[in-house]
């Protein structure tokens, strides 16, 4: 009994050798039409050579869009080997600090970093403006504003809390927040409002949208937290509710906010090791501009295309040359 | 197969063994039943009252030192401190240009080379070549497919670079861990130094160090090694000090009659009888390694957990399952690689058919065709890039996702229901009781708890843990994390035992789910939360529906062969007596394998712990969640390090009070 299994397994064994070297011959045969390899000629068209160039990915797909297209120009024209590192901000921060990522293309203020990295260590440095305005606020799903039009004044929030309870919210209504790294003053909002609702933690951008769309279906409310800019309003007009309007200062205090976000003027950072290694892409990052719209243009392409990120980089940076030129400059 | 025959050796029926109880009568129920009657007493009085709740942005002294320590850290470095840049920095240096040295070589393009130093082809045939030297020929066969699976699915250089994380990894857990293990067995003093150690690094959750390393050994390849050694080594110290232990005292004895010296005592005689086991250790080692390896993308380490992670950011099941697929294939095939080699090295003590030599000349003769694949792949770039005309994982994931997606439209409503239900009718009345009990009267109740049902030690570690707790200034969200601990567990046991009494019952079912199980542990758990989320949205219960799928496998089989274990004579006496099978399985096979289901709870409890992090990504909140931020937001940092060291206090406290309970009440 025993020798006949064994000899069972090893004939089952056998017949998977045999697909094995099936299966790499047909690849061999399939691929020996490849060529010969050459050695790749360093000096691209950019003349002097670049070297690495480390771009930190934060996790949205809006982000994903800036880091292509500066990846893209700067592989094909400025011949530098790029790579991209996929880490929160607050990691993207810390590798600028020990030498391991170069640039930071979409930061959302952050004064806490900038001030220890930027203003106290000296180890990174801002590179203007992105060209893009941020946006940070609480939405509700278009059905919503159109059914309870008084929705989006924050004053008529405490109404409809009841409309909003689900069964994390523990009898209030639930706030939606996203990824645990993102910029949010929402629980202090809520206490400092009165607001009768709780934050409850979505975990990303994808499961934002997702709530959204459900919502938008099935006719569910939805209160989140949710950013520009961002290429799902090209699918879904979401709408804004305004909190107590901003003005300079009335976030200093973290706990005691009672204030909408503040209008976020994106930048760019590098590490100053970079900024010293005459890398011609300091020059690109520093002339690197992109609007709201051109950046929700190639997302759109990403996210709802499912196009890959270099792929629609490069379509957009084929249709705008001149665009691309002036980064150059 | 053999366990069956050998099981019933143990006595475990009552009749054999008539003089047992004579410990005195304790009225535990009694006691149970008062703690109870206060508890619910005080929660229904001061409901609210007392609860030490503190707002997701607030931190207390305790956090803020932490955030002063990690800031002094970061400011020596940057200045060039000769501790963080000489030492460290000269480990996490040759560190990396070792891995990128492995990856120009195996994986990523080698400049001014456009692709690595050996293509894909050699790579596949070097590796197997590997396989066979250490495991024989059907591991290899095994490691070819696997390594043509990446290629086929598109993954081929996150594929390879897993193997290259998980390989550095191990090799530094075996230089480490063997000497350490070795030290332990040979001197008590260092084995009861070490041990608290290693159960600390077990029970903290990874990623609570993960922050603290990325700070000091930067973020990258490095520091995915370091906490990726951090989180194997622990059961390679283990299984060596044990393999080493038990080796028979008789040998020991006799070769010390010889007077040979403890060094030669070693070298001759115990690390050769060890050595199966010791191959053991170096296989849970691996498989730890692998599934840290995929955490480790999170500070950047390089490998096959990058799709996985990008797919649960947009929620794209199919990627997800592609990946995690091609995960699944590395663990199978390390798993059972490492099990050959400990095999075949237990069999050289006793040597085989084909004599070494021959062996030998197999091996070597093998090379030949293994040269001339590397020879080839470095000439045709068909050979060196694996083509992309076969890859069929975007065409795979993309038909997953849309059957997902159709299949979560029709289901989305029953599955909302059923989380609705557990979380109104048991998670939050739960969680009500426990959270919203003032924290002196709960302190209480789980310290009554411990010392009614184990006795004063587990009373005290209670004590000592629920300070640690305390000081760490997050009791509220701590027993939040208790509540859906709880929740999990007891839903796994319901499971476990259903699953369990029908497989130890019958061994055709056994047959079949078995080997189901047997997957489901090698999946690293990052890869089940993406369909979770899909199905229960981000939610408590998603999070407990994940500790579930890694917590059941485990219990499952411990309670099946407890079931099995029952003495076979004790089952035939009642089946002769005339019982129904309900009878049966209620009155004589669940009593009687109480020992186990009671192991079955500890380790299901623990493995739910283990998950508290884990669940944080998909809507846990609480400890886990805290964890998270910690980990991604610079304010936080105190606090997310405060949550892991709470979160390893309440798993010590759980296990001690289960372990001295089970040693009071499992024997029966």
């Amino acid at each position: 009994m025993k020798g006949r299994t064994l000899k069972a397994l090893g004939a089952r064994t056998r017949r998977l050798g045999l697909a094995t070297v099936a299966a790499t011959a047909a690849l061999v045969l399939a691929a020996c039409g490849g060529g010969n390899i050459h050695n790749s000629n360093t000096s691209a068209a950019g003349g002097k050579s670049c070297g690495n160039l480390n771009i930190a990915v934060n996790p949205w797909v809006g982000y994903v869009v800036n880091a292509h297209l500066v990846g893209q120009v700067a592989q094909t024209k400025l011949g530098c080997t790029v790579s991209y590192q996929d880490v929160k901000e607050e990691v993207g921060w810390q590798g600028m600090a020990n030498g391991t990522i170069d640039t930071v293309l979409e930061n959302w203020g952050h004064p806490e970093l900038v001030k220890k990295y930027i203003t106290q260590q000296h180890v990174v440095q801002d590179v203007g403006l992105t060209g893009s305005d941020g946006i940070i606020g609480w939405y509700v799903p278009p059905w919503m504003a159109k059914k309870y039009p008084d929705i989006t004044n924050w004053k008529s929030l405490n109404k409809y809390a009841s409309l909003f309870k689900t069964s994390e919210s523990g009898g209030k209504g639930q706030l939606l927040d996203g990824d645990p790294s993102y910029v949010t003053n929402d629980e202090a909002l809520v206490k400092n409002l009165h607001l009768n609702y709780k934050v409850v933690v979505g975990g990303s951008e994808a499961a934002l949208i997702q709530s959204f769309r459900t919502a938008e279906k099935n006719h569910k409310a939805l209160l989140a937290y949710f950013y520009q800019p961002q290429w799902f309003f090209s699918e879904m007009k979401l709408v804004k509710v305004d909190l107590p309007p901003y003005t300079p200062g009335c976030d200093a205090n973290a706990a005691k906010v009672a204030c909408d976000y503040p209008p976020y003027k994106l930048n760019k950072v590098i590490s100053k090791k970079f900024a010293d290694s005459g890398s011609p892409a300091v020059k690109l990052i520093k002339g690197f501009k992109i609007s709201n719209s051109d950046q929700n243009l190639v997302a759109t392409d990403i996210a709802q295309k499912k196009m890959d990120p270099d792929v629609a980089a490069k379509k957009w940076i084929d249709a705008n040359p001149d665009k691309v030129k002036a980064w150059l400059q | 197969m053999t366990a069956l025959q050998e099981r019933p050796a143990t006595p475990v029926s009552k009749e054999e063994q008539p003089y047992v109880d004579t410990a005195p009568r304790r009225r535990t129920g009694l006691w149970l039943g008062v703690i109870a009657a206060v508890w619910v007493l005080g929660w229904l009085l001061l409901r609210g009252h007392n609860t030490l709740a503190l707002a997701f942005q607030d931190t207390t002294g305790f956090h803020t030192w932490l955030n002063g320590i990690r800031d002094s850290v970061q400011l020596a470095a940057s200045r060039g401190n000769w501790f963080f840049n000489g030492v460290i920095g000269t480990v996490t240096d040759a560190l990396n240009s070792a891995i990128t040295a492995l990856q120009h070589l195996l994986s990523l393009p080698a400049p001014p080379r456009p692709v690595p130093q050996v293509g894909w082809l050699g790579v596949v045939a070097l590796l197997a070549w590997v396989g066979l030297a250490v495991a024989g020929w059907k591991s290899s066969v095994m490691v070819a497919l696997t390594l043509l699976a990446f290629g086929f699915f598109g993954y081929w250089q996150d594929g390879i670079d897993t193997l290259i994380i998980t390989s550095v990894a191990v090799l530094i857990c075996v230089v480490i861990g063997l000497p350490v293990g070795i030290a332990m067995a040979r001197r008590r003093s260092v084995s009861a130094a070490t041990t608290p150690v290693l159960d600390v690094l077990q029970t903290m959750p990874s990623f609570a160090y993960l922050t603290p390393l990325a700070l000091i050994f930067g973020i990258g390849p490095a520091a995915a090694v370091v906490v990726t050694v951090i989180y194997s080594v622990p059961p390679l110290v283990r299984i060596t000090e044990h393999g080493i232990r038990s080796v028979p005292t008789g040998a020991v004895e006799a070769a010390e009659s010889l007077g040979v010296t403890r060094g030669q005592l070693l070298r001759r005689v115990q690390l050769p009888m060890a050595r199966s086991t010791i191959v053991v250790g170096v296989n849970q080692c691996t498989m730890a390694a692998v599934s840290m390896a995929t955490i480790a993308v999170l500070i950047n380490g390089p490998g096959l957990g990058k799709p996985v992670q990008a797919a649960l950011q947009s929620l794209d099941v199919g990627t997800a399952a592609v990946a995690g697929l091609a995960l699944v294939l590395t663990a199978i095939m390390l798993d059972r690689t490492t099990t050959a080699a400990s095999e075949r090295s237990g069999r050289q003590a006793h040597p085989g058919r084909l004599s070494t030599r021959n062996r030998r000349w197999v091996i070597l003769g093998a090379l030949v065709p293994v040269a001339a694949a590397i020879y080839l792949s470095r000439l045709y770039l068909g050979l060196a890039t694996f083509p992309t005309s076969v890859n069929v994982g975007p065409r795979l994931s993309s038909g997953i996702s849309s059957f997902t997606d159709s299949f979560v439209n029709v289901v989305d409503t029953a599955t909302n229901a059923f989380k609705n239900l557990v979380s109104y009718a048991f998670l939050n009345p739960l969680q009500s009781l426990l959270a919203e009990t003032p924290w002196w009267l709960m302190a209480a109740v789980l310290i009554a708890l411990a010392y009614v049902l184990g006795g004063w030690r587990p009373a005290a570690s209670t004590v000592v843990c629920e300070a640690v707790i305390l000081a760490t200034g997050l009791w509220h969200d701590t027993m939040i994390t208790l509540t859906m601990t709880i929740v999990a567990t007891v839903l796994v046991m319901v499971v476990a035992v259903a699953l369990g009494v029908w497989m130890g019952r019958r061994r055709r079912v056994d047959s079949v789910i078995r080997p189901v199980l047997d997957a489901f542990q090698t999946i690293p758990p990052f890869v089940y939360l993406v369909p979770a989320l899909a199905l229960f949205a981000s939610s408590r219960f998603t999070a407990i529906i994940a500790a579930m799928a890694y917590a059941t496998p485990i219990a499952t089989k411990l309670v099946a062969d407890g079931i099995r274990g029952v003495s076979p004579t004790t089952v035939e006496a009642a089946e002769s007596a005339g019982v129904t099978t309900r009878q049966m399985i209620s009155k004589v096979q669940i009593p009687m394998s109480r020992e186990a289901l009671v192991l079955a709870t500890n380790q299901g409890l623990l493995y739910v712990l283990s998950m508290v992090v884990i669940g944080g990504l998909v809507g846990a909140g609480s400890l886990g969640y805290i964890v998270v931020s910690g980990f991604s937001q610079s304010q936080l940092f105190g606090k997310g390090l405060a949550a892991g060291i709470a979160i390893t206090a309440l798993g010590v406290m759980i296990d001690r009070i289960m372990r001295y309970s089970a040693a009071r009440y499992g024997r029966g």
